[in-house]
């Protein structure tokens, strides 16, 4: 009797806190290679783990070495980390060498994380926004191109190479323990600055389910680009004022005048280029993920805000 | 007590608070729906329209009933007098009616979502911005939905031209057909007469980026409203010519003018 081969995936962006519960949740069935771009993390000794830019040529042998059935790519580097040129080439020229050595070496399932900002922020977004809106985000910050531009590069292989099943998930704000960008953040301070009389419509999703939902995309392999989000939405200041933030208002009118403040404070967490998502709402509908994959949020929103009340400051 | 509760207990009358907790909203666990509907928000929207209805505009509205219990719906109305105070009363109308009432969500002009304040207050009572795929989305939730196929035609035309309708888009009746939604026309009088206007600058309104910039007195001229709710309409989903789903519109137009004639007939006196 020959014993079934475990799958064996390749992890992206590592060091990441959604892709290290990715990995908890995996590890016990799967043999995992785990790497990121930025760091190199221990993660166990029955996890190889690697710092590696996919641009290099040594990636390749990653593949030789442990022939991966599956990849799960969250190593996509946020618009607030990094330069832009950097960024380009890591998200979208990084990512095709990734998509070029999983076509070739015959992998066959791949989940990609996208964001729903690719969708872009503007005052005539309607709600409940669905997968084949267009991606208006890169004609409104030279910022967020290379987000969208890595989803072009996925959907194009997904057509081109529908034996690679490619899945692309566009969550809504990932939040939670460990979770470092930049909505986190916000949430987790003090004081966070808001736009004066602006307070759009968000939507959140608990690191853990956003967890859930990747291993969940990741068994069934249907293709396609998917909206994760679950049913449940909040306004922005509401959402602070429930995380116990002071909110200090930026004034917003005319238009320019909180570019010229944002961008000369240059706050990390309150990015220029992000101005327009705490303005306008972009509201994803998530349910054809939920009806394709039987996927359920276990975490309500009200504990999600708990936990940024309660941990103010960091230990 | 806490300030909000203090000021939800002056405000705020019980049987009001009880009577919104009672409709049921496809809202979310914090009270919110994905247009940024409030359903504690609603509570002071309603208070203060209750006043305006009652006392300033004294509205008197005939057949409101018409509008179906459940299931979508498109009030369709004539629009007129700058502000969309007609919106205001005809969703007051519904939400507060005894039997089977609604909150119905109106579609709201493209530029009021780039207003601060305002349009976040707009979407807390129920408005949502004018975008067909949010007409769409609502009536597959099952909304009643209140839109003013005139728009801006309707609402910025001056005191000369009052109880004429424009031209009426076509896009309500496409949605009303796909999403087998009744329509209930409604005639609103007395809207004409809250802020009349003698002309329209239209340089300043484009420099200011607003629809229109009327000239008009300051003020909001307490004219009596009537609201005359019409029997719904029903209309196939067939595949058909622009042509004829035009007909469809100009009969919904013309039952919204035979509507506005019956209130006009009905007026005493203009206040």
């Amino acid at each position: 009797m020959t014993e079934q081969r475990r799958p064996h995936i390749l992890i992206t962006g590592a060091a990441g806190a959604l892709a290290q519960q990715v990995i908890e949740q995996l590890r016990d069935t799967c043999d995992l290679v785990a790497v990121d771009f930025r760091e190199q993390v221990y993660l166990g000794d029955d996890i190889p783990s690697y710092c590696i830019d996919f641009n290099k040529r040594v990636f390749e042998d990653l593949f030789r070495r442990y022939q991966f059935d599956g990849v799960i790519h969250m190593g996509r580097i946020m618009s607030s980390q990094l330069t832009r040129m950097r960024r380009y080439n890591a998200n979208v020229l990084g990512t095709q060498k990734l998509l070029d050595l999983s076509h070739k070496y015959g992998i066959k399932r791949v989940v990609v994380l996208s964001t729903f900002h690719v969708y872009g922020a503007v005052a005539y977004n309607p709600a409940l926004i669905d997968e084949s809106a267009p991606l208006k985000s890169a004609g409104l910050s030279a910022d967020l191109i290379d987000s969208v531009e890595l989803e072009n590069l996925a959907n194009i292989y997904l057509w081109r190479y529908p034996e690679l099943n490619i899945t692309i998930l566009r969550p809504c704000n990932i939040v939670g323990p460990g979770v470092r960008n930049t909505i986190s953040t916000l949430l987790a301070s003090e004081r966070a600055p808001v736009l004066a009389g602006f307070s759009p419509m968000m939507q959140f999703i608990h690191i853990d389910d956003m967890a859930d939902a990747i291993v969940l995309a990741y068994k069934k392999p249907t293709r396609g680009v998917y909206n994760v989000a679950p049913q449940d939405w909040v306004a922005y200041q509401h959402a602070l004022k429930l995380c116990g933030c002071k909110r200090i208002p930026v004034p917003s009118i005319p238009p320019m005048v909180p570019k010229m403040i944002l961008g000369t404070l240059k706050l990390k967490s309150f990015p220029s280029y992000l101005m327009a998502f705490f303005k306008y709402p972009v509201v994803i509908d998530g349910r054809a993920f939920v009806n394709e994959f039987g996927f359920e949020p276990k975490r309500p929103l009200k504990e999600i805000f708990r936990f940024y009340r309660e941990n103010k400051r960091p230990v | 007590m806490s300030l909000a509760s203090f000021l939800k207990t002056r405000l705020v009358p019980a049987e009001l608070d009880e009577h919104i907790n009672r409709i049921r909203k496809p809202i979310g666990s914090l009270g919110y729906d994905p247009w940024g509907y409030n359903n504690e928000a609603i509570k002071y929207g309603l208070s203060i329209t209750k006043q305006i209805y009652e006392k300033y505009f004294r509205v008197q509205a005939h057949g409101v009933e018409n509008i179906p219990a459940l299931g979508p719906v498109l009030i369709i109305a004539n629009h007129s007098g700058q502000l969309p105070i007609d919106g205001l009363l005809i969703g007051y109308a519904l939400a507060s009616r005894e039997k089977d009432a609604r909150i119905p969500r109106a579609m709201i002009e493209r530029f009021f979502p780039t207003v601060p304040w305002l349009g976040n207050l707009l979407n807390e009572v129920g408005a949502v911005l004018g975008d067909p795929v949010n007409c769409a989305k609502m009536l597959a939730n099952d909304e009643a939905v209140i839109v003013f196929p005139e728009g801006v035609r309707g609402s910025g035309k001056l005191y000369q031209d009052r109880y004429q309708l424009k031209r009426f888009g076509n896009g309500f009746m496409h949605l009303a057909m796909k999403y087998k939604a009744p329509i209930v026309p409604v005639g609103v009088v007395g809207c004409e007469e809250t802020i009349p206007a003698i002309a329209n600058i239209k340089p300043l309104a484009k420099a200011l980026g607003i629809p229109y910039a009327p000239v008009a007195m300051p003020v909001v001229l307490p004219a009596k409203v009537h609201l005359n709710f019409g029997a719904p309409m029903y209309f196939d989903d067939l595949e058909i010519p622009e042509e004829q789903v035009t007909e469809r519109v100009e009969k919904v137009k013309a039952e919204i003018s035979r509507l506005i004639d019956k209130g006009l007939s009905e007026r005493k006196r203009l206040f």
